[in-house]
């Protein structure tokens, strides 16, 4: 028995000291989880798959996210990511110069019919309006009113094939040094609250925000609401896009459904 | 407790020293341990997070217009260079340091928590995200898997304070206060009202004030956001939460180096506590 009991303490003796040993190393000893490969972090990551079933499980394909009075509107949009595409593209600084008058949106990719919109266009569909609240990965959270077209509309118009499961925002915002791209999957391109917006708070979309169209997900963070949009491609992989991961923010390492 | 509980261990007999008996079952020691991985990994990639916007607000929205907010940590250029600073409900103190500016005058790094206290050690909001939910499905793994046992084996009804254990809560509290800590078969008034609040209450509203944050789960769940008042709110309980749970366990982990770390570590592994022969239930 005391041979035992020896043995144990010298097994939780062993335990208090790697404890104690990991704790006075601080934090470091977990930096390798940074690392984007690494198999731990991989491992990890796995996690997501989990949340994003969950959610999808709990949450439902229709359920709306909460629209809120005029009176919640107490501030402006806060802008954050890219603010001004006129610098790091000519394309999109001669379309600003003259208002945007020659903005096409393209739908293609894996639909019957390509289409291509001008802004003018957009603005005479029939539109939607919604008082939502911008939940930033950061944190932070602004209600504001969006304006802008179903997303139904127009994917509607333009007849996915059968095989399609992605619809990929393509932008013209270069963030670093890659272009700025997010998707999302049809159930959720398809919700009714899905709208590629061209107004905020009752004005023209400022160029701060997303001008002259950037896409509305209510109920995923504000990374996945491209701004500056000029493409809507439907695929059925993200090979070939970006590093593959289906979005900017999704190829440094955040979560692709981000719903939380 | 099950009878099970109530006699010796199989082959301890009773010595000068007390009586060997079979304190926490399986589950029980299997949960524990899952929620100190937990904890020990979701405080700091928490506090990674967090660092991304350091200011916690009251109701739907941060205020960038106005002001909602009820603790801002940051760093600002002070008349004897840079300094960091907290404010918490409109008091500004001078954190230089520690909160806001960390890491001395020769690397001087401006982030809210310092490097010390997050994982990883710099700025890596994705990899915080990462591996805080990954060990958020842990603590809820090891919460279901420790209620439905504990609804099981009638283990909770040890855990919940009675009467008598209020009327007794005065004596108890003093013998604390002395560093005195009898060893009995059940748990002392002031452990089962800790172990009931951080159980029942706390990990439930740490989870709850977590998942009231998603905007996916305030689509589906309209009313969990509400419960909290709004998701800058639900944000501000999820960080006061966490302060509470630290505050345990540095009370906790004390605690049980004050009242015999070798009797109750062996109790949260083997599962085989010894307690005082004379001491009544």
């Amino acid at each position: 028995m005391s041979r035992i009991v020896l043995s144990r303490r010298r097994l939780l003796g062993l335990g208090a000291a790697s404890g104690a040993g990991l704790l006075l190393s601080g934090c470091d000893t977990f930096d390798f989880l940074g690392k984007r490969d690494h198999p731990v972090r991989d491992l990890l990551e796995g996690a997501n798959q989990l949340t994003e079933a969950a959610q999808r499980l709990l949450v439902g394909e229709g359920a709306l996210a909460r629209e809120f009075a005029e009176s919640e509107i107490r501030q402006g949009q806060k802008p954050n990511g890219s603010v001004d595409p006129r610098l790091s593209s000519a394309d999109y600084a001669a379309l600003a110069a003259r208002n945007f008058a020659d903005y096409q949106l393209t739908i293609t990719g894996l639909v019957e019919t390509e289409k291509r919109y001008s802004l003018a266009e957009l603005q005479a569909m029939p539109a939607r309006t919604q008082i939502t609240r911008h939940d930033c990965v950061e944190g932070w959270s602004t209600i504001a009113k969006w304006t802008g077209v179903p997303l139904s509309t127009l994917l509607s118009e333009a007849r996915p094939k059968p095989q399609a499961r992605y619809a990929v925002f393509k932008c013209y915002d270069l963030l670093g040094r890659a272009l700025y791209y997010e998707s999302c999957d049809l159930k959720d391109a398809y919700h009714p609250q899905t709208i590629a917006a061209y107004g905020m708070n009752g004005a023209a979309l400022p160029i701060a925000n997303g001008a002259p169209l950037r896409i509305r997900l209510e109920r995923a963070l504000g990374y996945k609401m491209s701004k500056y949009v000029h493409t809507i491609e439907l695929t059925d992989s993200f090979a070939g896009l970006g590093l593959g991961k289906g979005g900017y923010w999704e190829d440094r390492g955040y979560d692709w459904y981000a719903g939380l | 407790m099950t009878d099970s509980d109530k006699s010796p261990a199989p082959g301890a007999a009773p010595d000068a020293k007390g009586i060997l008996i079979r304190r926490h079952g399986l589950l029980t020691r299997v949960s524990h341990w899952a929620w100190v991985i937990a904890i020990f990994m979701l405080v700091p990639t928490g506090l990674q997070i967090f660092n991304a916007h350091p200011t916690l607000y009251i109701g739907q929205q941060s205020g960038f217009a106005f002001d909602n907010a009820v603790l801002e940590i940051g760093a600002r250029q002070g008349t004897k260079g840079p300094e960091g600073y907290t404010v918490l409900f409109g008091q500004r103190l001078d954190t230089t340091g520690f909160l806001g500016l960390s890491g001395g005058a020769t690397r001087p790094d401006a982030v809210a928590f310092p490097g010390s206290m997050t994982i990883p050690s710099f700025r890596d909001l994705a990899t915080g995200r990462v591996v805080h939910f990954f060990f958020a499905w842990v603590l809820v793994g090891a919460l279901a898997l420790w209620l439905i046992s504990a609804l099981f084996t009638r283990h909770w009804r040890a855990l919940v304070p009675t009467a008598a254990d209020v009327r007794s809560l005065p004596r108890d509290l003093t013998a604390h206060a002395r560093f005195r800590f009898p060893r009995h078969r059940t748990y002392s008034p002031l452990q089962k009202l800790t172990y009931f609040s951080v159980l029942g209450v706390l990990l439930p509203l740490i989870i709850l004030s977590g998942l009231a944050m998603s905007p996916a789960m305030n689509a589906g769940w309209p009313w969990l956001i509400d419960l909290f008042g709004g998701r800058q709110t639900a944000r501000t309980i999820h960080f006061a939460a966490m302060v509470l749970m630290a505050l345990f366990v540095l009370i906790h982990v004390v605690m049980v180096v004050l009242a015999g770390p070798i009797n109750l570590m062996r109790s949260m592994i083997t599962g085989r506590y010894r307690i005082d022969r004379e001491a009544g239930p």
